[in-house]
């Protein structure tokens, strides 16, 4: 076992700068929804209408959506995924509560880090005082390279410790869940026609898919053709795609590892053993495996798994205080 | 931007003699201010105000709904104090604090200054932040007050008063330091003609006196920061504090008593406390020992501190000598204890539990400032030339039904300072807030927060109340004369 660190970590601040980091990821996954679903609908065919909804289920919050008694029209849907301060997964609603969690432990994070969060933060108050960005893709544009922005600060300002380790396993399992969910849009969009499956406009919307993530490039690189079980494959099992689930996980378990000073392969807390089994799980599973049992389904237990390890985190090593500031879920 | 039509209409001016020419230690900062292009300044106050807010140095404020986020007003014109001018302050302030810990530890134990009658007891006894909980403590080197934020103002003879003593957990000191760090971005020309004493030394000098107080026998002691939570007004302060000094923020929730030792809740278990700067009121510190329905505080913790098991600055039990009706026999402690007459007097007080003392401030409303003996930040206070008739009948029926509570000054023509206002320059009233280090040794942070009444007018500088700021510069002894010759910074 090693020596106690020099500079132990306050339960709180391991929690609050673990949301800080899901925050900031999530901000910038919704920005990436709102993103790819108004290029698609760009592509549509002429006389079909737009579809908003598909965005609004992938968050899982349809409920409160509807609550709001509107329609999903674009306006009302990136009002809500945008801008809503009552929504806690809103964009703002993220940024705002990444903030605080962010001010809670200034004293831990780099000041560089701080002043990236707080322009964040000027920059969505002053658009949502402004109402609806005039040019929404460049909107989410800026909110995606002041994320990029944040993890450079991070990763180049604060020491690589137990805090900032705690920074990478959020930021990692929020990113491994949004990249599952993105992928399920599939799921819930709806072609024009049943009749358009396989055919050039199912292409685009699988390329759009792959654009959200960044990842058209990569992908081609790798498989060439768009496929919509290689698509699959390459979001959920590609052990080099920084966006990939898998990927995510591996990273996710490395920071875990990392902060319990546990050898790999080894575990020493609930946790440790929930994600090692998940990781070994997308280590050796086979996408063919995963279509044949139904994707949207595959991916519904791979959120619950990924909900529990959150939680077997929170026992382990946050749960001896109340809860930080925190938005929602 | 140019001083020429600038007015002192009649008060002590930081910077102007009443015949309208710059005092000799602000001549080469005029000639400065004046040679820059039009525009320069607003432009400089501009870029100031946008890196506050970038980098979040903002303050809350109670009962504001709106998000209540606001930064500090700033004022980008320095106030400037000579060395002679300082070293008086300093002698003065040691000296106070002195006196103040020497009474403080007599009324814990012996009450040695009840006893000749220096001081009715009723007076002490009666204070609200009398704390009979801390009776027989014995703080190291019996010292009450590590960090004090003596509020001094100026009359219109340009002699300095002491307004407040401040004893309790005074805030402001981390806009002393920020404060300088903006003025030295955007305006560092100015600093390279003058011999400013640099306060950056502050955050190591804090640490150092802490790390003086913790228990026997702790190799390395662990100093952490109490705040009550990021919805404090001052919890920039507490987090910048915790940062410069490299030690952790905790609140309340993060600490444990076990086994009558401090311990705060980490990722890997208990980690021992040793020594713990508190920003958090007495009232809510322990919830065994003082308010059972606080929240903030951590059960046990007096009991500890009591045992000697961990250190508290400042002390429990301190505020006593924080009270105003307190403040007005600190003379008297002076000379009783030192020996010596003060360095820096009282603003002239009036204790509204003597009867003498009331009928006159009753008859004298509109023309006094009446304050609540424990209240501070400028609340619960009545400015008479400033009030209306009905608030004057309000305060006159609060000090008959406690008049224990209140105490009267006159209303002090408070010393101005040329302000930014739009596009020139005004006078605004002005105090300044020195900060005190006392562990075995005294030490006086060279600067401090000068705040200033940005109203027209005003004489409220409290930042709850709409005051703003000033870098404040303490000149190195021989450089009270500007010279035009660069000279760079010590």
């Amino acid at each position: 076992m090693n020596a106690a660190p020099k500079r132990p970590l306050l339960s709180r601040v391991a929690d609050a700068v673990y949301w800080m980091a899901r925050y900031i990821e999530r901000a910038e996954n919704v920005a990436r929804f709102i993103d790819v679903n108004h290029n698609l609908m760009l592509d549509l065919p002429r006389g079909s209408s737009d579809q908003w909804q598909p965005i609004v289920d992938i968050t899982g919050d349809r409920a409160i959506f509807q609550e709001r008694g509107g329609a999903a029209t674009q306006e009302n849907v990136v009002r809500f995924l945008a801008f809503e301060p009552e929504y806690p997964n809103s964009i703002y609603s993220c940024i705002v509560a990444a903030r605080e969690n962010a001010r809670s432990v200034r004293e831990t994070i780099s000041s560089e880090m701080w002043e990236q969060i707080n322009s964040m933060y000027l920059l969505v108050t002053a658009q949502t005082r402004k109402g609806l960005p005039e040019v929404l893709p460049e909107f989410c544009r800026q909110i995606r390279m002041a994320c990029h922005l944040f993890h450079g600060i991070a990763q180049d300002t604060m020491s690589h410790n137990e805090a900032w380790y705690f920074l990478q396993l959020g930021r990692r399992l929020e990113r491994a869940d949004k990249t599952s969910r993105m992928l399920d849009v599939k799921y819930f969009i709806l072609l024009p026609s049943v009749t358009d499956v396989g055919t050039p406009y199912d292409e685009v919307q699988w390329t759009a898919l792959l654009k959200s993530v960044t990842g058209f490039e990569m992908y081609r690189k790798k498989f060439g053709r768009i496929s919509p079980d290689k698509i699959a494959e390459f979001l959920l099992l590609d052990g080099e795609f920084p966006r990939a689930v898998r990927y995510s996980l591996v990273l996710a378990d490395e920071a875990l590892h990392a902060i319990t000073g546990t050898s790999r392969g080894y575990f020493s807390c609930q946790s440790e053993q929930r994600l090692g089994l998940l990781r070994s799980e997308l280590d050796y599973a086979q996408v063919e495996a995963i279509l044949g049992g139904g994707l949207h389904e595959f991916l519904d237990s791979l959120q619950t798994k990924m909900n529990a390890i959150d939680e077997c985190i929170r026992e382990d090593f946050f749960a001896q205080h109340a809860a930080p500031a925190r938005a929602g879920a | 931007m140019r001083f020429s039509s600038y007015q002192t209409d009649g008060f002590y001016d930081e910077m102007f003699e009443a015949d309208g020419h710059p005092r000799p230690h602000v001549r080469l900062l005029v000639e400065i201010i004046e040679s820059l292009s039009d525009g320069a300044l607003l432009r400089y106050k501009h870029a100031a105000e946008r890196l506050l807010l970038q980098m979040g140095i903002t303050f809350n404020v109670y009962g504001d709904s709106a998000g209540a986020e606001r930064i500090f007003p700033f004022d980008l014109v320095p106030r400037i104090i000579p060395a002679a001018e300082w070293s008086v302050i300093e002698a003065g302030l040691q000296q106070r604090i002195h006196a103040l810990n020497a009474f403080i530890d007599d009324i814990y134990h012996e009450q040695k200054i009840l006893k000749d009658g220096i001081i009715p007891s009723e007076v002490i006894l009666s204070a609200v932040s009398y704390r009979k909980q801390c009776q027989g403590l014995n703080p190291p080197w019996r010292v009450w007050c590590h960090i004090t934020g003596t509020d001094l103002v100026r009359d219109r003879d340009g002699r300095y008063y002491v307004l407040e003593d401040n004893l309790r957990v005074p805030s402001g000191v981390s806009y002393v330091l920020e404060n300088r760090e903006v003025l030295k971005r955007i305006f560092p020309g100015v600093f390279e003609g003058l011999s400013v004493r640099p306060v950056n030394e502050y955050p190591s000098r804090l640490l150092e006196m802490l790390e003086s107080l913790a228990p026997d026998g702790a190799a390395e002691p662990r100093v952490v920061v109490l705040t009550p939570g990021i919805y404090n007004s001052a919890y920039f302060e507490h987090s910048f504090l915790a940062q410069q000094m490299g030690v952790q923020l905790v609140e309340g929730r993060d600490l444990v008593v076990s086994g009558g030792e401090v311990f705060m809740r980490t990722t890997k278990g208990l980690e021992r406390v040793d020594v713990i700067y508190r920003r958090v009121d007495d009232d809510f510190l322990d919830p065994e020992a003082f308010r059972a329905d606080s929240l903030l505080g951590v059960p046990g913790l007096l009991a500890a501190y009591r045992a000697g098991r961990v250190a508290l600055a400042n002390a429990p039990g301190n505020g006593v000598a924080d009270d105003k009706v307190v403040y007005a026999y600190v003379p008297e402690m002076i000379k009783y204890y030192e020996g010596r007459d003060p360095i820096l007097p009282n603003v002239p007080t009036y204790l509204c539990w003597r009867d003498q003392d009331r009928a006159y401030v009753l008859d004298h409303l509109a023309e006094l400032v009446v304050k609540t003996a424990n209240e501070s930040g400028g609340y619960g206070m009545l400015v008479g030339p400033h009030s209306t008739a009905s608030e004057r009948t309000e305060f006159a029926g609060r000090i008959r039904a406690n008049p224990r509570n209140y105490i009267a000054q006159p209303t002090l023509a408070l010393s101005r300072a040329p302000t930014v206002v739009d596009d020139h320059f005004e006078g605004r009233h002005v105090d300044l807030r020195p900060y005190v280090l006392c562990g075995k040794e005294i030490y006086v942070l060279p600067g401090g927060l000068t705040r200033v009444a940005m109203r027209k007018g005003s004489l409220v500088v409290n930042s709850s109340q709409g005051g703003g700021s000033k870098d404040t510069w303490v000149l190195a002894p021989g450089q009270t004369q500007s010279q035009s010759q660069s000279q760079s910074q010590s």
